[in-house]
């Protein structure tokens, strides 16, 4: 392991010469589709954003072997605690994009109710991906104590905490790295380096010579992987969540990939990116490159690879659908989920809502922008 | 029933949540075999072991972020910050994270953990071993905050806020660690987290106050009372949620009020309180309310006993409160 240079496995042509993923080809296959779905999910995202259809995307394109690839390393039983630029995540373990996308509307079906901005989905079925949070880097020692209770149950379950190049300075990454050192705790860490937080480039996060080597310190086996080689980074996380199973404790994994857009909807980051950098990436598309790997073992055709497509573009457009049918939130929700009871002082300032829409009519809805 | 400190009123209450439940665990910095550094929690590391009572790395966030991981996934930790004025690098993980999960998750995680901390002065500690920071809590939707000022109640709420499934900050007022003794009943009991305590009745004023300061108003009204004025005490306790209903009884009940505090008046706990019966009950109001508390300053250590409120100033605001 290193944490300096960078881990491939596919290489230019598409062989994987003495990898050995371990799956099956319906799973290789499984893996491809939800490369596929998360862009789907992804580009609809944004053209439901600039149609003014919901307020706010987080643009996933050119991560998603990263995200795939660590999701498929773990059980359904595991925890995740993904970043927000993450699709591929609940995808990958059976989260409906349709309950996705109930989400990006914040509507009544949402699981939060409509009390967060799109992308901070909430699930636990049919896997605990814990709710996404906007801070930076809060999640990741949080993952630390779930899977501290792991250990002490004796159950052999792990956690996954992702997030961002700008995640590593956080406050909580170095709790999370420092604690779960300490503790063995059965935690994977992934840091998704993807050239920028934000506006900000890795040369002004870090004077380190990788994201990994920050590991080293805590005494956490770190390395660092081609995160557009979903191969790569299946196989680190492999390893890394065989160690955390069997007692031997963290891993951080960093996985260098690229934002192919803004950091979000309301970004345009052709003012801080040099064109070059996105003209560089694109001809390193992660899916590109596990389609021609896919293509030299012959587990894929031009024609499935056609139809998987047009399912998954189908599959999104359905959930669309279904999203914008959904009503709003109920009022009342403002009110509950704040305590496991209403307190009194809630309870009255919630009838003082109801009054005044009785009494004065409800209020506008918003048009659901958001600056950041 | 034994007649103990509120410390150990507090080490009593942990070791009867631990014996009764095994995913209670009491963790933070010096909290194992030292027994934390007022020794809350004192022989809990040789009674449950290692597993259950244990040292950390010296990191409010990681405490407080790995507590929230914790409670999450089927536990019941009981966080120590060492001091309150320690609390603050773990603040965004209280207020963004372990208050809004249930909220934002639409009740599918929550976050049933407590944090005790000691605050407030007395100690001579300082700015940073003095504070009471009670008001910047009470300002966040999901938490709950507790002050206790009596063994009774510590042990009682203590045990209530660990079987609670919200998160529960647990403020302990060190000043009273071992300056009180009260009868304590050996079984486990629970005292609810929302009601306050009446102290003593009386007739003529009202003042509300809560933990350190609850026996400097004790002395205050007896000294009234020297003077022919009756002075009903109440013991806020449970800061949040708080019992609205009983605090405009009892402002109702004698129409002047006193709210005495030692954190800092602009924005305080006292000012809710006030606003409270200001907004309900004005018309019942025969005297201005009248704030005791902290100065608007950082908290002093050689002169604390001046920045305290003591039974020479909550004297004199009962006096002038009467005779309004």
């Amino acid at each position: 392991m290193s944490t300096s240079q960078l881990k491939s496995v596919i290489q230019a042509d598409g062989a994987s010469p003495g990898y050995d993923p371990g799956l099956s080809d319906a799973e290789l296959l499984h893996m491809y589709r939800t490369l596929l779905l998360t862009r789907a999910f992804d580009d609809m995202c944004i053209k439901l954003q600039r149609s003014g259809r919901i307020g706010f995307s987080v643009p996933n394109r050119g991560i998603e072997a990263t995200s795939v690839g660590t999701a498929s390393a773990f059980r359904k039983d595991d925890w995740f605690f993904p970043s927000y630029r993450d699709f591929g995540v609940g995808l990958y373990h059976g989260v409906d994009p349709t309950d996705m996308m109930h989400n990006m509307f914040g509507n009544k079906l949402d699981t939060s109710k409509g009390r967060q901005m799109p992308v901070h989905f909430s699930f636990v079925d049919p896997i605990h991906l814990v709710s996404i949070s906007s801070p930076i880097g809060t999640h990741i020692v949080q993952a630390v104590g779930a899977a501290y209770a792991f250990k002490q149950r004796g159950e052999d379950k792990v956690c996954m905490a992702s997030f961002g190049d700008g995640g590593t300075s956080s406050l909580g990454f170095h709790s999370a790295l420092n604690f779960a050192g300490v503790w063995k705790a059965p935690v994977v860490f992934t840091c998704q380096n993807n050239g920028y937080a934000i506006s900000c480039p890795n040369e002004m996060q870090t004077a380190s010579e990788s994201y990994a080597i920050k590991g080293l310190a805590y005494g956490v086996p770190s390395v660092r992987v081609d995160g557009n080689d979903i191969f790569a980074v299946r196989e680190a996380t492999v390893a890394a969540v065989a160690r955390a199973r069997a007692g031997d404790g963290p891993t951080l994994i960093e996985c260098v990939t690229f934002r192919m857009g803004g950091h979000s909807t309301s970004d345009d980051p052709s003012k801080y990116v040099p064109k070059e950098l996105f003209e560089h990436w694109a001809k390193r598309d992660p899916i590109d490159i596990f389609e021609k790997a896919l293509f030299k073992s012959k587990k894929l055709t031009k024609k499935k690879k056609a139809e998987l497509q047009k399912e998954c573009e189908e599959q999104v457009i359905a959930g669309v659908r279904l999203a914008t049918d959904a009503p709003a939130p109920g009022l009342e929700e403002i009110f509950t989920d704040v305590y496991a009871e209403l307190p009194d002082h809630l309870r009255r300032q919630g009838e003082m809502a109801f009054d005044l829409a009785k009494r004065k009519g409800s209020a506008d809805a918003g048009d659901g922008a958001f600056p950041l | 029933m034994a007649n103990i400190t509120l410390l150990k009123a507090v080490n009593e209450g942990l070791r009867g949540a631990m014996q009764n439940d095994p995913s209670v665990l009491c963790f933070g910095e010096d909290v194992g075999p030292k027994g934390g550094v007022f020794l809350a929690t004192e022989n809990l590391t040789s009674e449950f072991g290692e597993g259950r009572c244990f040292d950390t790395p010296l990191s409010e966030d990681g405490i407080i972020g790995t507590a929230i991981g914790m409670a999450m996934n089927g536990l019941r930790p009981v966080a120590e910050i060492q001091f309150q004025d320690f609390i603050f690098p773990a603040f965004d993980q209280i207020v963004s994270e372990a208050a809004k999960m249930r909220y934002r998750s639409g009740g599918q995680y929550t976050v049933p953990m407590v944090i005790r901390t000691p605050y407030g002065g007395g100690i001579r500690g300082g700015l940073y071993h003095s504070q009471s920071g009670e008001a910047y809590f009470c300002h966040t939707p999901g938490l709950k905050v507790v002050i206790p000022s009596t063994p009774y109640d510590a042990k009682g709420l203590l045990i209530a806020a660990i079987q609670d499934p919200d998160p529960v900050l647990f403020m302990e007022p060190k000043a009273l660690y071992r300056s009180v003794k009260g009868e304590v009943p050996d079984e486990n009991y629970t005292v609810d987290l929302s009601t306050l305590r009446s102290v003593k009745e009386g007739d003529d004023v009202t003042v509300f106050c809560y933990g350190a300061m609850v026996p400097v108003v004790e002395k205050a009204a007896a000294l009234a009372q020297e003077k022919g004025i009756s002075t009903n005490i109440v013991d806020l306790r449970t800061l949040l949620p708080l019992d609205e209903e009983g605090v405009l009884e009892h402002a109702k009940r004698t129409g002047r009020v006193v709210i005495v505090h030692e954190a800092p008046r602009f924005c305080g706990y006292g000012s809710e309180v006030s606003a409270l019966i200001a907004e309900n009950v004005i018309e019942y109001m025969e005297a201005p309310i009248k704030r005791v508390t902290g100065f608007d300053t950082p908290f002093p250590n050689t002169l604390e006993h001046h920045y305290l409120p003591d039974e020479r100033r909550v004297l004199d605001a009962i006096e002038q409160t009467a005779a309004y």
